[in-house]
Order: C-alpha cells, then structure tokens, then sequence
C-alpha cells in the first residue's frame, strides 16, 4: 500500500509508558476526505495515537505518517497541515474569544490584517461573533468547545484531530459540534476522530477503527462492523410496562433465543438465534402478541447496533 | 527555523503574556500587594524598634523590599508554564509550527515588563511615606539592574518547578517555601549583625542578603564591599545549574 496516498498512515506503532503499553503495534490507513473514526475503551491507546500523530510525542517503533510527512523526521511540515482539538478545550482562559484566535493566527504568521480577518470569520461561522469580546472564562461548555474547535481550525488544516471533541457536551452544542465537522469534511478536510461514544461513531465517521489495549482489533464502515458482528435483533417495546414479562417470554420464543431477553428502557430486545430467519421472526411475534391481546408502540428488526458490536469485538470490557 | 521567525513567535506570545495582564491586572497586585503591605507594616509598625525612627528604617528597608517584590514576581514564569501544561494550551503551541523555544521567549519578556512595574511601584510608593535615594541616576539604574539579573536567575528556578509540579498551587507551594526563607532569613529587613549568632551564619551565605546590601549600597551611596560582585556570581551560578536542569525539564515535555 503506497503511504503517500494515504492522509494519514501508520505502520506498526508502539508507545510504552515504563511498563504500561499504549500502543503495540498500531496500523491504521485513513484516506483523505473523510472521517475516521477511533473508537476504544479508555486506555485502549486512542489519545497516545493521536498524540503521535500530532507531534506532540515519538513514537518508540514503527513510523507514522500525516500527509505523506513522517511525524518523527518532518514534524514541521506535519505541524503546517494539522489542526488538534484536545480532550479538554485547550483555551487560553484569560484571553477573549477574538484573543484567542488572534494568537494562533499571529503564530501562524499571517499578518495582523489577515489575522483579524481570519478571528472574525470564524468567530461568525462558529456562532461567538457577539462573545468574541468576553474573557474565554465566562464562556459556557459548548462555547468553549467551539471556540477550541474555531482555534484548531484558522490554519485551514488538512486533517483535523478530534479527540472525544463531544465529551461533556449538552445535546444540542453536541449536534452543533457534528454539523461543523460535518461541513469541514464536505470542504475536503480529512478528521481523525477519536471518541468513546459509539453514536457519534455511527453518526459521523465513514469508516471506524476499533483499537483495544494498544492494537486495531477491527475497522470498516459502520454497517460492515455491524454486519461482521452479524446479529439481526428483535426489538419490542409493550404499550404497557407491566407485560414486560409476557412479552419478553414470547419474543424469546420467536427468536429461538435460549437466554433471557435485555430489557432497557421499557424494550425488549433478543438477538436472533443462527439459522432464524428475521421475516418469520417478525411474523412469529407479532402473531402471538395479538393472539395474547398486548399492545406494542414499537416493533423492530434490526442490525446489531454498534454498542453490541463493540462488545463483542472488545470482549465485553466496559 | 530562522532567528527572525523565532524571535517573532516569542513576541507574539509576549503579546499573550501583555494581554492577559491587561485583562486581570490583580495578578500583578498579587504580586505587588504583598511587598506593599510589608512596607507599610515594617515601616510604621517596626521601624521605631528596629531603627529608633520610622524614617531611618524606611530608607534601610526599601531597597530589600524591591528585591522581595521581584522575587515574588519570578513565580510567574513557573505559574504561567505550569498553568498552560496543565491546561492543554501547551500541547496546542508545541502542534504549531513555530520554534521550540518562542513559549519561553515569550514568558521571559512577559517578566522583563512585570519587573519593570514592580520596581516602579514598590519605589513609587516608597516616595510618597518618604523614601529618599542618595546615589547618582547611574547608580539607581545599576540597583534596579542587579535585581532583575538576581529575579531573572531566580526565574530558572520556579520555571523549573513550573515544569515539574502536578499543579499550580503545588508551584505556588513550593515557590513560597523556597521565597519565604530567602527573603525572611536575609538583611533585608534587619541587618545581619544585630541577629543571633545562629541565624547569621545563615543570612551571611544568603544570595538575598547579598542583592539587598548591594542595591542598598547603590541607592543610598554606602560601601558597597563585595556585595554587588557576589550578586551577579550568585547570579551566574543559578543560571549555569538551574538553565540545563530547566532546559531538560521543558524538553522532557516535548515527549
């Protein structure tokens, strides 16, 4: 595989820290243009890899690659193409929102007319442009966030690292998130995102690495992760709570599964048993749930989900 | 990467440091309120005891104050690295493409000004409750000089701490450990001589009891001895052990 076709590229990375392995052997090829998602347990490795792949730590073998650049030997020309949002928002607090950007532009070494008209910009595009003039340290969670965001972002990077970029957020600053990374990727930009969150996982990335203690245990896209793990699941959720149990019994049945069916948040869900064909599954429960006169709001076949599927691949750690 | 490229990354993060004075001057107070309320306390407070007149003590005081002042006031190197470490802001500098060293540049020119108006303050507040320099214009710029020299090896120190310790109030911690018996144990507020054998024995290897006869020399035109002379060797031996020691510290940081 030619690595200078690749945004970002690994090949065999290890990082030990004294005893403890962060990485053991990592090999990763993300094209460009698209979202990669990284997805682990803690400790799996995920923030030393982008760690290395942002410069800020060598690697003890192996090499990496961003944009056809060794992150060892060229980090200044890896610095030129990258853009890094961190764990927590690395904003300098005692600086305003403009301030802030202003800094990286000026490091960046455009000129102080470019730089301001570069803060602004995405100031407007990040919705701050009214707390562009307020100290970092009276912005709220998600401000915060955008503005570590906008601040990774005036270098017009290449690829863009996003480590769990969604931790901690409110759900609508968490979809204000998504939709940005979303148009940075329509732009061109390819985004390494690492996150523990297997919904955002599926709701942004094209393809998905799974790393655990250190290695890649598998990648694909979302649905082929899915489909790798292969169960189809039968989902019903009663009209009333109390026939949870009833319902649970006849779902079992119909999906010739022997343990007891998961019941969270009021639905019943069983995986299919090998060999059970989803349609007569279907039918099967919804013929016995009026034969027994229960009522049901929801009734579903699907794939296996990508908690399941994480799970399974990770060995039911977490 | 070229000096010139360097040398603006360290100006505009010297920019930050302004910045961020500008937006919270009581960091500067912090730092300033304490030699300020030591004046007025030990002047008016003490200077009969000690000196038999609050005039007479407030002119052999002053000068030792400043050295205290700037002493205080080289915590914020260490503060500063350790607050941008901890905080994530650092690991955002060192993702850029700009010199290794233009976060430090940065800080040290951030300190030139911070000493500068700690100066001009503990001395403007000593004109005012009548503190009244004897020595040349010459002689006072070679005052304020030598504390900066002493400060800015002290600098080495709590950068090195700044660099090491798990948070800032650990630097803050430390620092004041370190400050306190320095500052406390020296001539700067009684001279050497009039304290028991003990405590002298200490006061006399102090480098502060050195920077605070030698700028008390200078402004007020007494014999200097060798007290200015030792300063700067003082000086010079922080630097030569603390400058490597911080140096490896920052580099370790870099992974």
């Amino acid at each position: 595989m030619d690595p200078h076709s690749h945004a970002i590229y690994t090949e065999g990375l290890v990082k030990r820290y004294g005893k403890t392995t962060a990485l053991a052997g990592l090999d990763l090829a993300v094209p460009p243009g698209m979202v990669q998602g990284v997805l682990g347990p803690n400790g799996a490795g995920k923030t030393t890899l982008v760690r290395i792949l942002a410069t800020l730590l060598r690697p003890d073998a192996g090499r990496a690659q961003v944009g056809g650049f060794d992150v060892a030997r060229q980090p200044d020309k890896v610095r030129n193409l990258i853009g890094l949002t961190g764990q927590f928002a690395a904003v300098d607090e005692d600086l305003t929102g403009r301030e802030n950007l202003l800094l990286i532009a000026r490091l960046l070494e455009l000129s102080r007319r470019a730089a301001r008209r570069r803060a602004d910009e995405l100031l407007e595009r990040f919705g701050l442009a009214e707390a562009g003039g307020r100290l970092a340290k009276t912005y709220s969670g998600g401000m915060r966030r955008r503005l570590d965001l906008a601040m990774g972002l005036v270098g017009e990077p290449r690829v863009l690292f996003l480590d769990e970029p969604t931790t901690g957020l409110d759900p609508r600053s968490r979809g204000d998130v998504w939709d940005m990374i979303r148009d940075l990727v329509a732009a061109g930009t390819t985004v390494l995102l690492t996150t523990q969150d297997l919904d955002e996982a599926d709701r942004l990335a094209s393809r998905i690495a799974v790393i655990d203690r250190g290695r890649l245990i598998d990648s694909g896209t979302p649905a082929e992760l899915k489909a790798k793990v292969g169960g189809q699941s039968l989902d019903v959720r009663p009209a009333e709570p109390g026939q949870l149990a009833k319902v649970g019994a006849i779902v079992a049945e119909a999906a010739g599964s022997t343990g007891v069916p998961n019941e969270r948040d009021g639905v019943i869900s069983a995986a299919l048993a090998p060999g059970v064909s989803g349609t007569e599954a279907l039918a099967a429960v919804s013929h016995r749930l009026g034969q027994a006169g229960i009522d049901v709001t929801e009734l579903a076949l699907r794939l296996a989900s990508l908690d399941e599927v994480f799970l399974t691949l990770t060995g039911g750690k977490e | 990467m070229s000096p010139i490229r360097t040398a603006r990354h360290g100006l505009t993060l010297a920019w930050r440091s302004m910045t961020k004075l500008r937006h919270s001057p009581d960091q500067l107070l912090d730092v300033i309120m304490f030699p300020i309320v030591l004046v007025l306390v030990f002047v008016f407070l003490f200077g009969n005891a000690v000196a038999g007149s609050t005039h007479a003590y407030l002119q052999y005081v002053l000068p030792g104050i400043a050295v205290q002042a700037l002493m205080f006031a080289s915590l914020g190197i260490g503060l500063g690295l350790n607050t941008d470490l901890r905080n994530g802001i650092f690991d955002r500098f060192r993702s850029l493409p700009i010199a290794r060293s233009a976060p430090l540049i940065g800080y040290i020119l951030g300190d030139v000004v911070k000493f500068l108006l700690s100066l001009v303050l503990v001395f403007a507040l000593g004109a005012i409750v009548g503190f009244r320099t004897r020595g040349s214009a010459l002689a006072i710029l070679a005052a304020c000089l030598l504390i900066m020299v002493f400060a800015f090896a002290v600098s080495w120190v709590t950068a090195l701490l700044g660099l090491l310790a798990k948070s800032p109030a650990a630097v803050t911690a430390f620092s004041f450990v370190l400050i306190m018996p320095l500052t406390f144990g020296s001539s700067v507020f009684v001279p050497t001589g009039r304290l028991p054998g003990w405590l002298q024995a200490w006061v006399k290897i102090n480098p502060v009891t050195d920077v605070s006869n030698a700028a008390r020399g200078l402004m007020l035109s007494l014999p200097l001895g060798g007290a200015a002379a030792a300063s700067l060797l003082w000086a010079l031996g922080i630097v030569v052990v603390f400058a490597p020691l911080a140096t490896w510290a920052y580099r370790r940081q870099q992974g």
